[in-house]
């Protein structure tokens, strides 16, 4: 099992090489030149020129890259082409109000989701299971920013009881972030908890099909035994990429509401990068993105390893 | 024997989810000790009874009628703690597939000691040391360190064992036997059923014995219930069912047994070589599971190759269709070598030989028409058009004995007799000279399995085509093969016309699977168990 | 007449919306009261018997606006669905079908381009080729088409060992016949319920785009979009942005009840009965 999971581990290093090999390639996709894409009407030949000298354009496009990524490494980012301010002195303080308003997400909806799932599964075809159902499937269905506009207009703009906007800043108390970043952690975890919800009842459906639980039924053992014993031992694993996979999704429902929110996090900074064609900006978000992604997605596949009883005690 | 009945059933009737009648007004008895043999083709409904006997319904069917008394206990009146608590600890069930039936997740001896510990039967010594007892009493190797390994860390034969094991945990009064040996070897089988029946010999325990084979129920069973489409045909000790059998269908199931094992072989005049390999090698991955087989087959005649599983016979049969594995070694069709590879034989060398299945289930397109089926190979070969082909799909349903009106139907709406002989409709309309048949009876029920071989041969006899019949089943090539081909672990053991193999003096591997295969004698174990100088009891 | 019968209720609800969409994909802009770029009053007057929904931020009509941008919102999406539907398909049954180094290569560009999330990928080509309506159709369909790949692939495997496709191989059937014949017929279910998916998640990322700034661009109107412009209404406790954003609530709420429908047939409903 060791050997598995240093497996993994050293394919994922290949994937984030990959992946900052891919971002590299796309921001450079322009048609024609990355210079006068970003100047656009402006430009005059010696703006372009500048621009060019300052992106390192007249320098082979394999060097760039080596370059970026081995800035990356240490800690350089580039500079930001609107305000030339260094990347990461914008980009990491950001960064963290994400983690922390996704972390804030996540540790509200996975409880909640995984429990509503598991007990649907245990009550299948019951009234608790059909309603939780349909009110899930009805939460899938709405975009983030619907919920969240609707959070506003009720909550907040209606009865007053949350900031509308998340202003956060260094420095603010612990019980004043809550109440800032409340209503966008809250619409992040209505629309979380009923994607995870649906996918932990057919998982652990699934596993409650199988031929040993009944058999554990046969031996005369009550629901709630067979389900500790037998079932949930073997729905840890799909339960696991369930989870991974919802946590993973968090991060691009993370952009979505720190658009209506207003929330000073990675996201809504990578969209304006966008809109503004700043381009250092955007490799710089996408690759902390896309490497977040791909660490979240190492950590399931670990896990779902070491909870594979085959695995765990090999022939 | 002692005389007081642990099981009554009285009217049982159980539903399927749509509302379909799978159990209808069946009455059963068990006494003490008793073992009683619960015979039927499939859908006939014994699981469900088995099931039932337990006070449960599997995937959605309920029980709607009937009592259910286990020891005085009547299942259906009681609240669901009650059934529960003589679940496991009265009446005990062993399935047809240890591999599926144990937690993957927990050590085996956890789980065959889970019965006693969580009824509060026995206490953890006593539980452990019951288990060793009867790890023992199964043989299993090394008896007392295999409860603390993994399902997924010992075999399926040994496995099967540990599952008896657990369902003796509780010292049931009742074991339910749901087709336990089915899916065994034949040579394995034997072990299992000498094991079983000396365990409930020893504890005096009742049991449902479940199965489709009559010759094996006749080691076991005190008496015998016969059941079809849910309802009762006959019931009797064993002795008159087997003996004097009532019913007609009944009749008709004893007749077929008895028959099995007593076909002489077939003779044909001796045609000119149709298909010959050799030196035939094949590998998966690093595996051998062929080594320099030999096969000769002469036109019209019927070469049978039997071995166990890991024999090597369907891959044998796949390489001479053309199919992975590849293979090194020569293959020829009337003389010429055939490409190893399918894809690199034309169009004409693949038509000449045409290959059945053994599960018509998958073998057919769910979505194409009977007509259709049978008619592509038509157009396809022959390049056939509407008319042609209508006229001669009718006249192959009429050879393989179905109604013309079927060539509209889907697949779904037909038996698995059917479905199978609209798959040999379809190689026939190729018009080939060799049909590989792999396994293609071995999935059916026994009588629908006999219609199919009294179909092929007198396909055969009218059409002069040739059969490279591959199956583990020995009362089959003493049927219908004019010779047969012994194969083990990839290499052939003994080839000849059948009379010769089946005919002393015997191979030892021949011998021994002759006389795994349980004849309809009440004490043909017995007299196997001597002979192999094991305990018969 | 049995099949139509087998349609539940919430299946039922989610058909009709479905059709009343796609009514208005149709005909939107014909059937609006007003145009679209028309100012009827001033920004977020209420609702009243003339404007149902009231107006927008810029005094227009929000019905009018919701009519014609369905065009936009519904037609981009299906567009982008069709498309990546077709490029997974086809590349996903064709490493099921070959298998070997092709299906190898196959599988690791698609596995690849997954390792990102299609959010952070759109958003690296959109600033780099900018937010026209191809780009955002094609970018959308490449990115989504390697789910349908993964889908795609194992359904098609999966019929693929099964005996009669290996019976109609053994003939010498050729690739054309194995592909139509045999396995399309038989992924159809499986296929379809996945469309249904796969049109929810682009309709909600081209809304969510617009929604950005970085999808649809003006003067073409579509509901991300018209959230987005309306989204300050909120603050003042006017309803505007909602009824857009309701409207894609409701289409995606209606596709997935189908979808949910068609998928139920697949999962044991029932447990067993002790």
């Amino acid at each position: 099992m060791t050997t598995l999971i240093l497996k993994r581990v050293a394919l994922g290093i290949l994937t984030l090489l990959l992946v900052s090999a891919l971002i590299f390639a796309g921001t450079q996709l322009l048609p024609g030149d990355v210079a006068s894409a970003i100047l656009g009407q402006n430009a005059t030949p010696e703006s372009l020129a500048v621009l060019r000298a300052d992106l390192g354009l007249d320098q082979p496009l394999l060097h760039r890259y080596f370059s970026w990524l081995g800035g990356f490494v240490t800690g350089d980012l580039g500079n930001s082409l609107a305000n030339h301010q260094p990347v990461a002195d914008l980009l990491w303080p950001r960064f963290w109000n994400t983690m922390a308003l996704a972390l804030y997400a996540a540790v509200v909806s996975v409880p909640v989701a995984v429990t509503l799932g598991l007990f649907s599964a245990i009550l299948r075809g019951s009234l608790f299971d059909r309603a939780v159902n349909i009110v899930a499937l009805a939460f899938v269905s709405l975009p983030e920013y619907f919920l969240g506009l609707l959070l506003i207009l009720f909550v907040s703009v209606q009865y007053n009881l949350l900031p509308s906007l998340a202003d956060t800043y260094p420095g603010m108390g612990f019980a004043d972030w809550l109440k800032a970043t409340t209503l966008p952690a809250l619409t992040l975890v209505l629309v979380t908890v009923a994607q995870m919800l649906r996918m932990t009842r057919t998982a652990v459906l699934a596993v409650m099909d199988q031929a040993y639980v009944e058999t554990a039924y046969l031996k005369g053992l009550r629901t709630r035994r067979a389900v500790l014993r037998h079932a949930l031992p073997n729905a840890a694993a799909p339960i696991v990429n369930v989870v991974s996979f919802n946590v993973a999704y968090l991060i691009t429902g993370v952009v979505l509401v720190e658009a209506v929110f207003n929330y000073n996090g990675l996201g809504r900074f990578m969209v304006d990068a966008v809109s503004k064609r700043d381009l250092p900006l955007v490799q710089a978000a996408a690759l902390v993105f896309g490497a977040a992604y791909v660490i979240l997605n190492i950590i399931a596949d670990i896990s779902a390893i070491a909870l594979n009883p085959r695995l765990r005690h090999p022939r | 024997m002692n005389e007081s009945k642990v099981l009554q059933i009285r009217g049982l009737k159980v539903a399927a989810p749509n509302g379909a009648i799978l159990v209808d007004n069946v009455d059963l008895d068990l006494k003490r000790g008793e073992v009683k043999g619960l015979i039927g083709e499939s859908g006939a409904g014994k699981s469900t009874i088995g099931l039932a006997a337990m006070g449960y319904g599997r995937n959605g069917c309920r029980i709607v009628g009937g009592e259910i008394i286990v020891n005085g206990v009547s299942l259906m009146t009681i609240d669901r703690a009650g059934r529960e608590a003589v679940r496991g600890a009265g009446i005990a069930y062993v399935a047809q597939s240890a591999a599926a039936a144990f937690n993957p997740a927990m050590k085996i001896g956890e789980q065959i000691m889970e019965g006693p510990l969580y009824h509060g039967i026995m206490n953890r010594q006593e539980a452990e040391a019951w288990m060793l007892e009867l790890l023992q009493a199964l043989q299993l190797p090394d008896y007392q360190n295999f409860g603390s390994r993994y399902p997924h860390q010992v075999s399926g034969g040994q496995l099967q064992r540990a599952m008896v094991a657990m369902a003796m945990s509780c010292r049931p009064d009742i074991l339910v036997l749901d087709e336990p040996t089915t899916a065994l070897d034949v040579t394995t089988q034997i072990e299992v059923l000498a094991l079983l029946r000396s365990l409930i010999q020893r504890y005096d325990t009742a049991a449902l014995y479940i199965t489709h084979d009559l010759a094996v129920v006749a080691q076991i069973a005190d008496s015998i219930l016969v059941l079809r489409h849910g309802k009762e045909v006959e019931a009797g000790s064993a002795e008159q069912i087997l003996e004097q059998p009532q019913q007609d269908y009944t009749r008709r199931l004893v007749s077929e047994r008895k028959a099995h094992m007593s076909g002489e072989g077939v003779h044909h005049k001796n045609g000119e070589v149709l298909l010959e390999a050799r030196d035939v090698t094949a590998y998966y991955g690093r595996k051998k599971v062929l080594d320099k087989v030999q096969c000769l087959l002469r036109k019209g005649e019927t070469l049978a190759v039997v071995g166990e599983s890991g024999s090597g016979k369907s891959t044998l049969a796949r390489v001479i269709a053309g199919l992975p594995p590849h293979s090194s070694g020569v293959v020829s069709l009337a003389g010429h070598r055939l490409a190893d590879k399918y894809t690199q034989r034309s169009r004409e060398e693949l038509r000449r030989i045409q290959l059945v299945y053994q599960l018509p289930d998958v073998a057919l397109n769910p979505r194409h028409t009977v007509g259709e089926i049978i008619g592509r190979p038509m157009s396809f070969y022959f390049g056939m058009n509407d008319e042609q082909r209508a006229s001669e799909v009718n006249r192959l349903l009429d050879l393989i004995g179905l109604p013309r009106d079927f060539a509209e139907r889907l697949p779904k709406a037909l038996s698995g007799g059917q479905k199978q002989r609209v798959c040999i409709a379809r190689a026939l309309a190729a018009r080939p000279d060799l049909i590989i048949c792999d396994e293609v009876t071995s999935a059916l029920d026994p009588l629908v399995a006999d219609e199919i071989l009294t179909l092929l041969q007198s396909l055969q006899n009218e059409l002069g085509v040739s059969y490279l019949f591959i199956t583990h089943d020995l009362g089959v090539v003493r049927r219908i093969a004019d010779r047969t081909m012994v194969m083990q672990h990839g290499r052939i053991v003994e080839t000849g016309t059948t009379e010769e193999v089946f005919a002393p003096p015997y191979q030892p591997y021949t011998e021994q699977l002759i006389t795994s295969v349980p004849e309809l004698r009440r004490d043909w174990l017995d007299g196997v168990l001597a002979k192999r100088g094991l305990p018969v009891a | 007449m049995k099949f139509l019968r087998s349609i539940t209720p919430t299946a039922w609800i989610g058909l009709f919306i479905i059709s009343l969409n796609l009514v208005l994909f149709v005909a939107g802009p014909h059937i609006a009261p007003f145009a679209q770029e028309e100012i009827v009053g001033s920004p977020f007057d209420p609702p009243s018997a003339a404007h149902w929904f009231g107006l927008d931020q810029n005094g227009r009509d929000m019905l009018s606006r919701l009519l014609a941008g369905a065009q936009m919102s519904i037609g981009v999406s299906l567009a982008a669905s069709v498309l990546s539907f077709t490029i997974g398909i086809t590349l996903g049954f064709i490493a099921a079908i070959f298998g070997g180094w092709l299906d190898t290569v196959l599988s690791r560009i698609v596995d690849t381009v997954m390792c990102i999330p299609v959010l952070i990928s759109a958003l690296v080509v959109l600033q780099a080729l900018g937010s026209s309506i191809p780009v955002l159709i094609v970018t959308i369909a490449l990115l989504d088409s390697t789910r349908v790949f993964r889908l795609a692939r194992i359904v098609a495997q999966g019929i693929n060992v099964l005996e009669y496709a290996e019976t109609a191989r053994l003939r010498g059937e050729g690739l054309l016949w194995l592909v139509f014949k045999e396995i399309l017929p038989n992924a159809l279910p499986p296929l379809i319920a996945e469309f249904g998916l796969r049109f929810c998640f682009t309709f909600l990322f081209v809304a969510g785009l617009s929604f950005l700034g970085l999808g649809i661009q003006p003067p073409f109107a579509d509901w991300g979009g018209m959230v987005k412009d309306n989204q300050q209404a909120i603050l003042y406790g006017l309803y505007a942005p909602l009824y857009p954003a309701a409207a894609i609530a409701i289409l995606t709420i209606g596709v997935n009840l189908v979808v949910d429908w068609l998928l139920a047939g697949r999962s044991a409903i029932q447990g067993a009965d002790r």
